[in-house]
């Protein structure tokens, strides 16, 4: 059998393809100056990292227990707050629901632009507006929920059965109304499950949102790190991946129920 | 009281939807609109109750026009008929008795209906629509947990609390076994002749049409070719209605 019989017979577009990306990766190196070498080198200082992360101080946990759980209250609060400005903000950026392409071009606008945001940034962004501490991780939760929430929701939205809505026009009911009584059960246990998601993803990114100083085991893990402190740097990770675990876990069951 | 006056109906190609449809069909009437597929039947219907716009000419129901109608005259109109399609539109999720129940959406204000504030005698009207089709059991069901038939029952059901005076069925049966149609469609029959409700089917099987119907309408790209009785309907007439080389001859010539 010859090769261009077979599904192979255009082999050398895929030769191409990879001797392209073969040439990106090196190029890429050559632009940021990359070497391996010096990953190799940098090996003593590994092996001191790790000997000290290894043994972690368990001694440390209860002092942790606190912050951990300002972490999770953060990301509850957030998650709630962006999903409920989410779902309506979703609702009116669809033309299923406004049947007005300018309307639901003005809210696409408006989500396209708070999802543009990175997440550490609007944490900083709203620690120097607002100042340290738990309430500014609170508000980038929200905004960071209503970007991801939001965009969900609508292409959910736009998938729905037309067939109630039509029923529902038909018998002269408002735009509002068959939000309320068409779309909104099509979509409601989707909805919940977007909601539980989001607060995983919040637990996991809040973690980190005490770096710049939004508040939660973040400033714990900053400020242990720059202490070279790295027996209690590992008890902190590992208990946020316990964490994080859990949250996922329950979340999954629930979703799954709702499902 | 339906009237088409003149209407036309263009699409955005160029084709030809409905063409010079002059028509009146009386209160009380049992309509069945045949033709082949693609000659203008649910253009048609969807033109009464202006979930198509026409082009040209208009559309007057009891005396008002629906062409012209602003937001709130269309929504007086629209609720006073109900419609029934092949898809059933229920929304699957929600139970029974809120599908039937959202037929009155139209009489409420926004506000009452998100709360579900709809008055003892809608609820009363539900439970006795769903008795008229046979589903008063399925009250509290999921939409989605009924049969074809069943779910069609519903929204007959719908349209009976609706209070419509017209109803409007596109391919009501098309989706439906031959037993469930003869069910659904003595459904119909009976809201015609006991409520003196003025029906309007769109329907594929001209045996049908005949069995139920006081009058027969056919289409053929878009023109009206037949209005008279069952009895009017000859196999001639039949022949001319369903000549398909005919229609696209004619679809043609419209396009041009």
């Amino acid at each position: 059998m010859k090769i261009s019989e077979t599904v192979h017979f255009d082999w050398y577009k895929n030769l191409f393809v990879v001797l392209v990306l073969v040439a990106c990766v090196v190029a890429s190196a050559t632009v940021t100056d990359a070497d391996f070498a010096e990953v190799i080198q940098g090996g003593p200082q590994v092996t001191a990292f790790l000997e000290r992360f290894m043994q972690p101080d368990f001694s440390y946990i209860p002092t942790l227990i606190d912050p951990m759980i300002r972490t999770i209250k953060m990301s509850v609060l957030g998650t709630v707050i962006g999903f409920a400005v989410a779902v309506p903000l979703a609702f009116l950026a669809t033309t299923v629901v406004t049947r007005n392409q300018v309307v639901t071009a003005i809210f696409r606008f408006i989500l396209d632009v708070v999802r543009t945001i990175p997440n550490l940034l609007l944490a900083a962004l709203t620690v120097a507006i607002v100042g340290i501490g738990e309430f500014s991780g609170v508000i980038t939760i929200a905004v960071f929920t209503l970007g991801v929430v939001s965009q969900l929701i609508f292409e959910t939205i736009e998938t729905v059965d037309e067939g109630p809505i039509e029923a529902a026009e038909a018998v002269g009911a408002t735009r509002v109304q068959i939000a309320f009584w068409s779309i909104a059960p099509q979509v409601m246990s989707q909805l919940a499950s977007y909601l539980f998601y989001a607060f995983e993803i919040n637990v996991r990114a809040s973690t980190v949102l005490g770096y710049v100083g939004a508040g939660g085991i973040g400033v714990i893990l900053n400020s242990s790190l720059g202490l070279l402190r790295y027996d209690r740097v590992s008890v902190i990770i590992l208990m946020i991946f316990v964490v994080v675990a859990v949250v996922d876990f329950l979340s999954e069951a629930v979703r799954r129920r709702l499902a | 009281m339906i009237e088409f006056k003149d209407v036309s109906k263009v699409y955005g190609n160029g084709t030809r939807g409905l063409d010079h449809i002059q028509l009146t069909i009386g209160d009380g009437e049992f309509v069945s609109i045949i033709g082949l597929s693609g000659a203008g039947k649910s253009t048609l219907l969807r033109s009464i109750n202006r979930l198509n716009d026409v082009t040209e000419g208009e559309v007057v129901v009891d005396g008002t026009s629906i062409t012209r109608a602003d937001k709130r005259e269309l929504r007086r109109i629209r609720r006073r008929i109900g419609m029934i399609s092949q898809s059933f539109n229920l929304v699957k999720r929600s139970t029974v008795q809120k599908n039937v129940l959202s037929g009155r959406l139209g009489y409420y204000s926004t506000f009452k209906s998100i709360f579900g504030l709809f008055t003892e005698e809608d609820y009363k009207n539900t439970e006795k629509a769903l008795a008229t089709v046979g589903l008063l059991d399925k009250l509290h069901s999921r939409s989605d947990e009924l049969s074809g038939g069943q779910q069609q029952r519903v929204s007959i059901a719908r349209a009976l609390v609706q209070r419509a005076d017209i109803i409007l069925a596109d391919e009501p049966v098309a989706s439906l076994d031959p037993v469930t149609t003869q069910t659904v469609l003595k459904d119909l029959e009976r809201i015609n002749k006991e409520e003196g409700k003025t029906v309007v089917v769109n329907i594929h099987s001209v045996e049908l049409a005949r069995q139920f119907s006081t009058r027969i309408i056919a289409l053929r790209a878009g023109r009206l070719v037949f209005d008279g009785t069952p009895d009017e309907l000859t196999e001639e007439r039949l022949a001319e209605i369903y000549d398909k080389d005919a229609a696209e001859r004619e679809a043609k010539g419209a396009a041009a």
